[in-house]
Order: C-alpha cells, then sequence, then structure tokens
C-alpha cells in the first residue's frame, strides 16, 4: 500500500463512518482495484491500518463473493449471469460460446492472463439478458455476433 | 397514469441536477423542511405507501417506531437489488438519481436522521458513480451537507457499496455489512428502529420506496392514495424479463393484473407462443399459471393466491421451457446465496439443490419428489431469516403446479418439453 493509497483510505473512506472497521470493505475495495486481487500482506496491512485482526478482514474477504481473495484473475475478468432471466434467454450459449473463444473453460484463466471467466448470479438486469459483465462493465442483449465483437476488441 | 418514478428513464442527460431542477427537483424538500416532522410522517401514512422492497410494510408507521429524542439516528437505503428478476432501483439510480436523494433527505427530515447511507451492491459500478456524482452536486447546490437551504437541518449522505452478496439486501445483514463484518442477519428483536446502525434508531426503506416521496409531498397524500387497491395504492414499477416481445420497466398504478402489464405492456409472448408460468415478484415468489393472470398486482391480492408481490420483478416463461431446469437454477441461487448462519438454510439449500439438480441431469431417482417435499418441510419455519424460506416457497411453488414434469424427469431422463 502506497502513501497515496493511505491517504486516501484516512480522507475519503475513514471520514464516513462512526468506526474504523465500517472502512473495511471499501478499503478491501479500493486495494483490490489496483491489483486484481487480494493477497495474505494486503489484508494484514489493512487490518493493521483499520485495528482489525487480519483473520476479521479475511473473513470479510472470503464472505463477499466479488473480492478475489489469493485468486489473481485475468486483466479481464468475464462473468456470465447464470440465473433464470438470463438463462431463458440463452445465457448458457453465451457462455459455451465465450469458452469456445478463449479455449478455457468456466473458472480458469487464459494462458496469457489476459481473460478470467466465471459464472455469475443475476446481475440485476434481466430486462436486457444476457448479460455479462466485463470487470466494471455490463454487456446487454447479447447474442454470439456480439460476443465476438467485444472479445474481438479486447484481445 | 403520469409517470414519476421513471419519467426520465432512458433520457440523455435527466440524471444532472440542472435537469432535475428545471423539472421542479428539490421542491418537494423545500416545502418538507417548513413543516412539522410529525406532519410528514402523518402525510406519508395517509398515502398509503407500503415499502417496495419486498414485504410491503407501511413505511410511515415504520418511520413512527422511531424514538423522537434520539441524539444520533440513521438512515439506510437499501439499494442492493438481489433479487433474481429484479431490476427496477438500477433504473432509478441511473436516470433519476437526484429523485432518490430528495427523498432520501424528506425520509431523513422526517426521522431525524442526519446520517445517511445508500447500500447498493457492487456489480452497480455505473449506478454508484452516478449515485456520488449527483451527491457531490446536491451539496454544491446546498440540498445536503451542514444547515440546508439555511433551515438549520443537516444531512450527509453516504454511498457504501456492497461486494457480492444477495443476503445484505435483507435489512440487519445490510447494516452488519456497513459496520464491517459479513453480511449476516442479525436477530430480531431488536428492532433496527430502536437499534440498528451502531446500535442507533435506523429506518432501512428501498429505492424506489424513498423515490416515492417527492411525488407524494408535491402532489399530495390524496393523489398517492388513489391510484390503484386502496390498501396497496401509488406507482409501481414492474420489471418484465423472459420470454416477452418488450422486456423491460414499466410503471403501473398498483393492482395493474398481470396479464395486462403482460400482454398490453411487455407485448405478449415472444414468437406467439403459450406462456407456461410467471414468476410474479422474483425469484423467491412462487410462480403463477394461465389461470392465475387476472390477479391484480399487489401485496395482497398476490398473498391471497398463495405468492407475493416481492420486488415486481416479473419473470415470464413460454411453453418450450422444462419447469425442473428453471426450479434447478433458482435452487442453485439460494444455496449459492445462503449466508451458512443457521443450519436448516445451509445444509437444507444444498440438498434441495442436489436433488433438483440430479433430476435435472436425467439421475433422480424415484422418491425424489418425496424426499424434495419432505425436505421443504423440514427447513420451513425453522431458518433465522425469510431467505430460507423463500428458497422452500418457490420450490413448492413448481412442485404443486408441475409435479409430472419432476416425475417425468425421473422416469425418461429427460425432460418433457
Ligand atoms: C433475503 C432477503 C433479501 C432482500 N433483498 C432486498 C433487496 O435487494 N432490496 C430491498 O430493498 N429489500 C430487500 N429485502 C427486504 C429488506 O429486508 C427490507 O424489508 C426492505 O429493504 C425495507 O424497505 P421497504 O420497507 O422500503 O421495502 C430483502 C429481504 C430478504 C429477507
Ligand atoms: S436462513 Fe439462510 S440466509 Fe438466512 S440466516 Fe439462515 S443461513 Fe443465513
Ligand atoms: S437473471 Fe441475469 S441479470 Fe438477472
Amino acid at each position: 500500500m502506497d502513501e497515496k493509497t493511505r491517504k486516501e483510505i484516512e480522507e475519503k473512506i475513514v471520514p464516513k463512518y462512526r468506526t474504523r472497521r465500517s472502512a473495511c470493505m471499501a478499503t478491501m475495495q479500493l486495494v483490490q482495484s489496483q491489483k486484481g486481487h487480494l493477497t495474505k500482506e494486503d489484508m494484514e496491512e489493512i487490518a493493521a491500518l483499520l485495528g482489525m485482526q487480519p483473520v476479521e478482514v479475511e473473513a470479510v474477504g472470503k464472505f463477499y463473493t466479488m473480492y478475489n481473495v489469493e485468486r489473481p484473475v485475468g486483466r479481464y475478468h468475464i462473468q456470465v449471469c447464470e440465473n433464470l432471466s438470463c438463462s431463458l434467454m440463452g445465457g448458457e450459449h453465451i457462455l459455451k460460446h465465450i469458452e469456445r473463444l478463449l479455449g478455457i473453460k468456466t473458472g480458469e484463466t487464459t494462458s496469457d492472463k489476459k481473460f478470467t471467466l466465471s459464472t455469475v448470479q443475476c446481475l440485476g438486469s434481466c430486462g436486457t439478458a444476457p448479460v455479462i459483465q466485463i470487470n466494471d462493465d455490463y454487456y446487454e442483449n447479447l447474442n454470439e455476433k456480439k460476443v465476438e465483437e467485444i472479445l474481438g476488441k479486447l484481445r | 397514469m403520469e409517470k414519476v418514478l421513471l419519467k426520465n428513464f432512458g433520457k440523455e442527460g435527466a440524471h444532472t441536477i440542472d435537469s432535475y431542477l428545471s423539472g421542479g427537483g428539490y421542491e418537494a424538500l423545500k416545502k418538507v423542511l417548513g413543516m412539522e416532522p410529525e406532519d410528514i410522517i402523518q402525510m406519508v401514512k395517509d398515502s398509503g405507501l407500503r415499502g417496495r422492497g419486498g414485504a410491503g410494510f407501511p413505511t410511515g408507521l415504520k418511520w413512527s417506531f422511531i424514538p423522537k429524542d434520539a441524539p444520533e439516528k440513521y438512515l439506510c437505503c437499501n439499494a442492493d437489488e438481489g433479487e433474481p428478476g429484479t431490476f427496477k432501483d438500477r433504473g432509478i439510480m441511473e436516470y433519476d438519481p437526484h429523485l432518490l436523494i430528495e427523498g432520501i433527505a424528506i425520509a431523513s427530515y422526517a426521522i431525524g436522521a442526519q446520517k445517511a447511507y445508500i447500500y447498493i451492491r457492487g456489480e452497480f459500478v455505473f449506478a454508484a458513480r452516478r449515485l456520488q456524482e449527483a451527491i457531490m452536486e446536491a451539496y454544491e447546490k446546498g440540498f445536503l451537507g451542514e444547515n440546508i437551504l439555511g433551515t438549520g437541518f443537516s444531512l450527509d449522505v453516504y454511498v457504501h457499496r456492497g461486494f457480492g452478496a444477495y443476503i445484505c439486501g435483507e435489512e440487519t445483514a445490510l447494516l452488519e455489512s456497513i459496520e464491517g463484518y459479513r453480511g449476516q442477519p442479525r436477530k430480531k428483536p431488536p428492532f433496527p428502529a430502536l437499534s440498528g446502525l451502531y446500535g442507533k434508531p435506523t429506518v432501512i426503506n428501498n429505492v424506489e420506496t424513498l423515490s416515492c416521496l417527492p411525488a407524494i409531498v408535491n402532489k399530495g397524500a390524496e393523489w398517492f392514495a388513489s391510484i390503484g387497491p386502496e390498501k396497496s395504492p401509488g406507482p409501481k414499477i414492474f420489471g418484465v424479463s423472459g420470454h416477452v416481445k418488450k422486456p423491460g420497466l414499466y410503471e403501473l398504478p398498483m393492482g395493474t393484473p398481470l396479464r395486462e402489464i403482460i400482454y398490453e405492456h411487455a407485448g405478449g409472448i415472444r414468437d406467439n407462443r403459450k406462456l407456461k408460468a410467471v414468476i410474479p415478484g422474483g425469484v423467491s415468489a412462487p410462480l403463477l399459471t394461465e389461470e392465475e393472470l387476472d390477479t391484480p398486482m399487489d401485496f395482497d391480492s398476490l398473498a391471497k393466491i398463495g405468492s407475493m408481490l416481492g420486488s415486481g420483478g416479473v419473470i415470464v416463461m413460454d411453453e418450450t421451457t422444462c419447469m425442473v431446469k428453471a426450479a434447478y437454477i433458482i435452487m442453485r441461487f439460494f444455496s449459492h446465496e445462503s449466508c451458512g448462519k443457521c443450519t436448516p438454510c445451509r445444509e437444507g439449500t444444498t440438498w434441495l439443490k442436489k436433488i433438483v439438480q440430479r433430476i435435472e441431469y436425467g439421475k433422480g431417482r424415484q422418491g425424489d419428489v418425496e424426499l424434495l417435499e419432505s425436505l421443504c418441510g423440514n427447513i420451513f419455519g425453522r431458518t433465522f431469516c425469510p431467505l430460507g424460506d423463500g428458497a422452500v416457497m418457490a420450490l413448492r411453488g413448481v412442485l404443486k403446479k408441475f409435479k409430472e414434469e419432476f416425475q417425468y424427469h425421473i422416469e425418461h431422463k429427460r425432460c418433457m418439453v
């Protein structure tokens, strides 16, 4: 954690809350946004900064599925919604198609570390199903051709 | 009906404060700041507004439980929107963030909260950014912060991002999450109105609930109460997804019949196929079939037929849908999202998923349907929070109406459709 990050935590995150502990989710989000995942060392550092035990930070990290705790992901993390509305609109075909295009299975990362493919529960975008999320962005109303275009741009 | 919640949906630039102000934005807040908090609570009671997060609890009544003299109180806006089939709050936050912020300010003033948190699910990065920008704009114009519009009332609004946990939509799990813990529900009582965030009196309201407030103040409680059924009035956003020609968000009077929503507003079933089943309010709500389509979409009418309005997320399934697969997807969701705090839900949802999965994969055994039914009986009513019951209600709904499809799957090792 560099000085700038520490400063941001102390000035932008901690003052929002009544307790330092409340800042842990946002702090972990900030650190993860810089490197894609969280290591044991990151969590120890966050714990020390916020007056928590490392196991407490780790428990938070393991509970919330968006924290990549000791689980490096590729530069682009592709998450395909597997819930009902997306499934009804062909979400599984989208998932299979991406597997084919990237040559990996769900849960894997390409050997060049560029793409990680996962499934995810409902993304709250069911009216524009099927939906995938790549890093922070949603891609909606997908079909195979659109998926090819999107991946083509990222390659 | 004139739209109040989605009037700016899809409009470019509508999210800025200038655009909001040009449409009469923040007038309701100005009006409210000159009123007694009790009178605002009475107005919201008179409007008949009931919570849009799922449970339909009367909003004014909830506010009235907050002790008046407590020095420190909180408002939490529930923007976790995780119930599969639900995508309405995102529509408000992305296109009309100031509508929500004004609603938050009105509610905070009414209950005497000086801090409000918007708990938004982590995946909604764009909406969170929009909200944050809108909050900054509202501070600049003096609608938030110290001594708002010179009235002596101060309010800070913060965005707190979740990070992937459906259970954090449950109000006490949401509080745990803001406090920096795993999002597991708390024991009730004490209810949040007495001991909520940091042990202080707290109101938790859904995005859509709070977004109704500016219109109630501007147009009056009677106006709101005159829309839809007497006991659950007001405008309501229905999110329609699945096999319809025009999926999307529709703001309609509460109590609009399901048939009208599906066939008039959402354009009917795609390819003119037949409807097989419809989930009226997110996957926790037991599904309905053709004969039930004339049911008015409001809290009481759906409860009467054994389902629920929930979030108003309508998922439509046509005749090509395999109900075993649909049930599997729903059970997979619940077992994935069970927070693990209590055994009946943690173990129970895992078993429900496993058994429905083996039926779906053609490995079902004779007696599996009965096994599912008895498992449901062992879970229902024994879980710490409503998530476990929700899983059972959803599965029982499918089993009740499509049992023969499960039997067919077990015997023929494939779908009936
Ligand atoms: C498992 C579970 C998930 C929930 N998810 C949400 C949600 O995503 N959004 C929401 O507003 N309410 C959700 N609720 C309901 C909240 O607990 C609470 O009743 C609601 O936020 C109160 O606001 P309202 O009175 O304005 O509806 C959920 C409840 C349960 C049991
Ligand atoms: S019912 Fe499920 S989600 Fe609710 S507390 Fe128990 S384990 Fe957690
Ligand atoms: S089911 Fe895929 S976004 Fe809701």
